[in-house]
């Protein structure tokens, strides 16, 4: 009885989970299918989104993340490394960082767009760009990639960390053969879900990148992204919601390849012989 | 502590050392010596200490928060506690532990791996790293498949190759902490030959709960005891000596399965 119970409970919370995902999915094909087409990813946007596709915002979009990662995945599995390699877990600078972090996460987002404003586009000087948009967006991030980096390289298994010693390995050698590759999943899991976040950002970017709709010619100009135009067609733009939904399935699109990718990635064998 | 062996320079010598976490005392005042070539057990009940006194020889209590080694540690008439260089100690001593724990590489790769990191020439690795699992009877078993995951073999065949790891470093002494215990009766009689077999290659320091083991393996046993809440060494003698005419009364419960 109790088993069917648990069998029971387990489809209904599916259903609870998969219902909403469906009816979303739906409603952004029905809007967007009309506007959706190969040409809708080659074509520029015209007449402020209402014509014309997303290719110069797919550029600024792949810019920004790019560069966002580019800073945040270095810097934050750095900070990771420190906090589990050099920090007992239960050491009062470990649990003080931690918490910090945790705080930080939880920051909202238009705060870092606040101080990305302030700080990279006045104080420094790069304006609505997309540089200042990358390196607002990376701190927002790097919080989540900072922890989640941080747990999985801690959950790598005591007993190799005693062979380690035993064994007096380097310590560069010790995080490149064995810490990284065992904590690679988890180290993946949070770079997929910063790249998520920072992909869905909107408020950090408006402040930071700006919404010109043209293509960057370089990092120091603005440039819009994918969830900057959804949000602007959607809102400021008459008749923008087919656009808007057609956008939002490409987002999702890119979302999903993401996540692909990076589990084919992980499939591959995580070492190679040293001979 | 009673000592009745009569052997050349010792390889190993532990005076009075004691090890404590903060302010728990795990062992206080433990002597024993190891001839070059021997195979001591230390035997006891658990949390008397034992594994404590042998992560202080390698010096892996250095790297546990709050912990302290008193005493003097010799290895080859050489102070360890005052060695600088770790890498160097722990080449000299090896370890192995109770829960197999290789590396997630490929079976070879756990032997090149730690040969690379000590700068073995290059040239040398591979036939290093053979012999190492011809010593621990492994070659046949693995050799058509080195390339493949050490995590795929049993738990007998990992502790095997941990200890080729160990091994493949060439060290004077083997420290092995309850080698057998995580391994079921075949696989461990199995790595019990190959510990009978290192005997006389290696200095061998072996911590375990099995008497029987420790009196199939052993030329000389150290008896550890709790005394309180703090460890001790009671006896540390020749193998026949400790079990067939123990020096201390604790030793003969003991050994006579009436205490512990």
């Amino acid at each position: 009885m109790a088993d069917r119970v648990a069998w029971l409970a387990g489809w209904v919370l599916l259903a609870l989970v998969m219902v909403p995902v469906a009816l979303m999915v739906t409603a952004l094909w029905q809007q967007s299918a009309d506007v959706l087409s190969v040409g809708f990813l080659l074509e520029d946007p015209g007449r402020a989104g209402r014509s014309g596709g997303i290719a110069a915002l797919l550029i600024s979009t792949g810019w920004i993340l790019a560069l966002c990662l580019l800073v945040a995945v270095p810097v934050g599995l750095g900070c990771a490394l420190y906090l589990s390699e050099s920090l007992p877990a239960d050491s009062r600078r470990a649990q003080w960082l931690g918490g910090v972090l945790d705080m930080l996460a939880a920051v909202p987002s238009i705060v870092y767009g606040l101080f990305g404003y302030q700080f990279f586009a006045i104080t420094l000087g790069l304006g609505f760009s997309i540089l200042s948009g990358a390196l607002a967006l990376s701190l927002m991030v790097l919080p989540l990639m900072i922890r989640s980096a941080e747990q999985a390289m801690r959950a790598v298994p005591m007993g190799y960390r005693q062979a380690r010693d035993a064994l007096a390995l380097s310590r560069w050698g010790w995080v490149r053969r064995i810490l990284l590759p065992c904590a690679a999943p988890g180290i993946a899991v949070g770079i997929i879900l910063s790249a998520g976040r920072a992909l869905a950002e909107t408020a950090v970017l408006l402040f930071t990148a700006g919404y010109v709709l043209r293509r960057p010619d370089s990092l120091f100009d603005s440039g819009r992204t994918l969830s900057v135009h959804i949000y602007d067609l959607a809102m400021n733009v008459p008749g923008g919601m087919p656009r808007a939904a057609a956008t939002a399935v490409v987002l999702v699109a890119l979302l999903v390849l993401l996540n692909l990718l990076v589990r084919r990635v992980l499939r591959q064998p995580m070492t190679e012989a040293l001979v | 502590m009673s000592e009745q062996r009569t052997h050349r320079a010792p390889s190993l010598v532990l005076e009075s050392v004691s090890v404590t976490y903060g302010e728990q005392v795990a062992i206080r005042d433990a002597s024993l010596q190891v001839q070059p070539g021997e195979l001591m057990a230390l035997v006891g009940p658990s949390g008397c200490g034992k594994s404590s006194l042998l992560g202080s020889i390698n010096r892996m209590s250095d790297g546990v928060s709050g912990c302290r080694v008193g005493g003097r540690i010799w290895l080859e008439g050489e102070d360890v506690r005052q060695r600088h260089d770790l890498t160097v100690l722990r080449r000299q001593v090896g370890m192995v532990f109770q829960q197999p724990n290789p590396f997630p590489l490929s079976i070879i790769d756990n032997l090149l791996f730690p040969l690379a990191e000590h700068r073995v020439p290059r040239g040398q690795r591979r036939a290093r790293a053979e012999q190492a699992l011809r010593d621990v009877g492994l070659w046949e078993e693995v050799k058509e498949r080195l390339s493949q995951p050490a995590l795929g073999l049993s738990g007998g065949q990992q502790q095997r190759l941990c200890i080729a790891r160990a091994l493949v470093l060439e060290p004077q002494v083997l420290l092995l902490d309850e080698p057998c215990s995580a391994l079921d009766p075949v696989s461990s009689r199995v790595v019990e030959a190959l510990i009978r077999s290192l005997k006389g290659r290696y200095t061998i320091l072996m911590v375990t709960h099995n008497l029987a083991q420790a009196r199939r393996l052993a030329d000389s046993v150290t008896v550890c005891w709790l005394e309180g809440q703090c460890g001790c060494v009671v006896e540390s003698n020749g193998c026949e000596q400790v079990f067939e005419n123990p020096a201390h009364p604790i030793t003969a419960a003991y050994c006579a399965g009436e205490a512990g």
